[in-house]
């Protein structure tokens, strides 16, 4: 059977949660197609043919795409869907919303976000805020299913040399419009991609303080998070949340700075390699889980590691 | 004649009715145990509650009736008798009234979509809202599954819902930041954490949501059959991750991670 990933892009490249899905798609088996639905998307085709393990690229190139709403999305993916076996998207905000649109249309359940493949009708995947792990069975013809980009090594970008066709696009019933955006502006890696990861919490006190952060990631090259306590403060956007429903993360290492560890925190980050941990509340929760614990007052020891690195 | 058209017009123009789904989850305080036999999490005699996305969700549409935007809230929650309780929850903190569709099943996404979808033909509201994920099962599916069968558009993770006219703007939190979108009603909103912060409800509201009506109607009066597709193998503890070492300074966090871990 073959697996259909939609690709997540922003019309010229590709983005990396879209190399772990394939990766997911790799560990089902089968033959991998990757949907590229964008407008004037066509490097971003050109992108995903080369990614490894995919054999063929669909494109749809329409304004109807130019946002990835998730009506419209949901329409051409139970279209082209109907004929494969399984259907993967990454489980970021873009695959949540359309993905289950399209598997109700195509009157089957779905699977959200995978974190391992047992076989090709089985998987496993978090609930309760990932205090328990599920080991779900599907018999669903189609099996639709989100990918958590942290259980799965991406593929590489490079290497494949797959055919790309295009698919004429479904007409957009016109229900919904994109009206604006407010995006994040920033030089420092994403936080989903990134190898190193500092985080601030409600201990930072307000957003002025998280200059602090910022000067240490960008001497260690890192991404900068934040605890849902600290974004409900105002303090910093809500992009820059990790946590249950915020991102998750899992890189190299992960500094958790005046955060004290909310298990919806740590569903977003516990599966960082390494984890460090500057708090001045020694019984704070996020000790139990850090590698290396250090019980100071944050004003001074941010400084002074930025100094010492 | 005249006075009837009359009637309609106002009818179509100026009422806005609110669907809002609640589920009953487990307290969100609880502290989750898997079961020795690793066949679920174990919820016996443990503390239950509304799930909190949907006490966003109700407390949104109770704003939007403040606002003499809406003029009708009605709460459906499915499940087991004991539900009740979070449809009385919902009417004391302002919905008008409950139906509750009575299942001991554990029903997946796309038969609560079918369920609501049945609902919706009934009631035809204006605006559906739910919380955009339930804090047991963590699918993040209904909304947009309901959207799917009712063809409605949707507005999913909202930090903020603005109706005007014949459409909403939602905003919608998303992973580089807020995007929002125009939607023509009726439409589907599912609430994300920061849309508003839900009231407490006050003892005499309490006491007035017992006397509000509450429907109990089963699937099958809804003409809605139950499937099931999935099956939980198992379930078992995460990895454990066991505490590490507390460093006194700052150089030895930088000699730790640059020698033991190796990751500076």
């Amino acid at each position: 059977m073959s697996i259909l990933v939609i690709a997540e892009h922003d019309n010229s490249a590709v983005n990396a949660a879209t190399l772990n899905t394939v990766a997911a798609a790799k560990a089902i088996g089968g033959d991998v197609t990757l949907l590229v639905a964008g407008l004037d998307c066509a490097s971003a085709a050109e992108a995903a043919a080369k990614v490894e393990g995919v054999a063929k690229v669909l494109v749809a190139d329409d304004a109807a795409y130019q946002y990835q709403l998730a009506e419209a999305m949901g329409d051409l993916v139970a279209e082209l869907g109907k004929d494969y076996g399984h259907i993967l998207a990454p489980a970021t905000t873009t695959g949540k919303d359309f993905l289950p649109r399209a598997a109700a249309l195509l009157d089957v359940n779905m699977i959200s976000e995978i974190i391992s493949v047992v076989s090709a009708d089985t998987f496993t995947r978090p609930i309760y805020a990932g205090n328990a792990i599920a080991t779900v069975q599907t018999s669903d013809s189609i099996k639709v299913a989100t990918v958590r980009a942290t259980g799965f090594d991406p593929v590489s970008a490079e290497g494949g040399s797959a055919s790309v066709e295009t698919v004429s696009a479904i007409s957009d019933k016109g229900i919904s419009a994109f009206v604006g955006e407010e995006l994040a502006k920033s030089d420092r890696p994403e936080l989903t991609a990134a190898s190193i990861v500092i985080s601030g919490g409600r201990g930072m006190q307000n957003g002025e303080n998280f200059e602090m952060l910022y000067k240490l990631a960008d001497k260690l090259g890192a991404a900068v998070g934040a605890s849902r306590a600290a974004v409900d403060a105002g303090f910093v956007p809500n992009d820059m949340q990790v946590g249950q429903t915020g991102k998750i993360v899992a890189p190299d290492l992960y500094v958790a700075v005046g955060i004290s560890g909310a298990i919806q925190h740590l569903a977003g980050m516990k599966d960082s390699k390494v984890i460090v941990a500057i708090n001045k509340d020694e019984e704070a929760p996020i000790f139990q889980v850090a590698d290396y614990g250090l019980v100071a007052d944050l004003f001074e020891a941010i400084p002074e590691l930025e100094s010492k690195v | 004649m005249l006075t009837s058209l009359l009637k309609i017009h106002l009818i179509d123009g100026e009422s806005m009715k609110i669907l809002v789904a609640v589920k009953r989850v487990i307290d969100y305080n609880v502290k989750v145990r898997v079961k020795a036999d690793n066949t679920d999490v174990d919820l016996a005699n443990v503390k239950m509650a509304m799930n909190p996305f949907c006490e966003i969700a109700v407390e949104e549409a109770v704003r939007l009736k403040e606002k003499g935007v809406a003029t009708e809230i009605v709460v459906v929650s499915i499940g087991p008798k004991v539900a009740q309780e979070q449809i009385r929850t919902s009417l004391a903190l302002g919905a008008d009234r409950g139906i509750l569709v009575e299942t001991e099943e554990k029903l997946e996404s796309l038969t609560v979509a079918k369920i609501l979808k049945a609902i919706v033909d009934k009631e035809q509201p204006q605006l559906v809202i739910l919380g955009k994920q339930s804090i047991d099962n963590d699918n993040n599916q209904t909304g947009q599954m309901l959207g799917a069968l009712t063809g409605m558009a949707q507005g999913t993770f909202a930090s903020e819902v603005v109706v005007e006219g014949d459409k909403v703007n939602v905003t919608r939190e998303i992973d580089s930041g807020l995007r929002t979108v125009g939607l023509t009603l009726p439409a589907i909103v599912t609430s994300d954490l920061r849309l508003n912060e839900p009231r407490y409800a006050s003892l005499p509201n309490i006491m007035k949501a017992k006397r509000k009506p509450l429907e109990v109607v089963t699937t099958s009066d809804l003409g809605v059959e139950v499937k099931s597709t999935q099956t939980l193998v198992k379930v078992t503890p995460p990895a454990e991750r066991s505490a590490g070492i507390k460093v006194a300074s700052v150089d030895e966090l930088v000699e730790k991670l640059k020698n033991e871990a190796k990751v500076l």
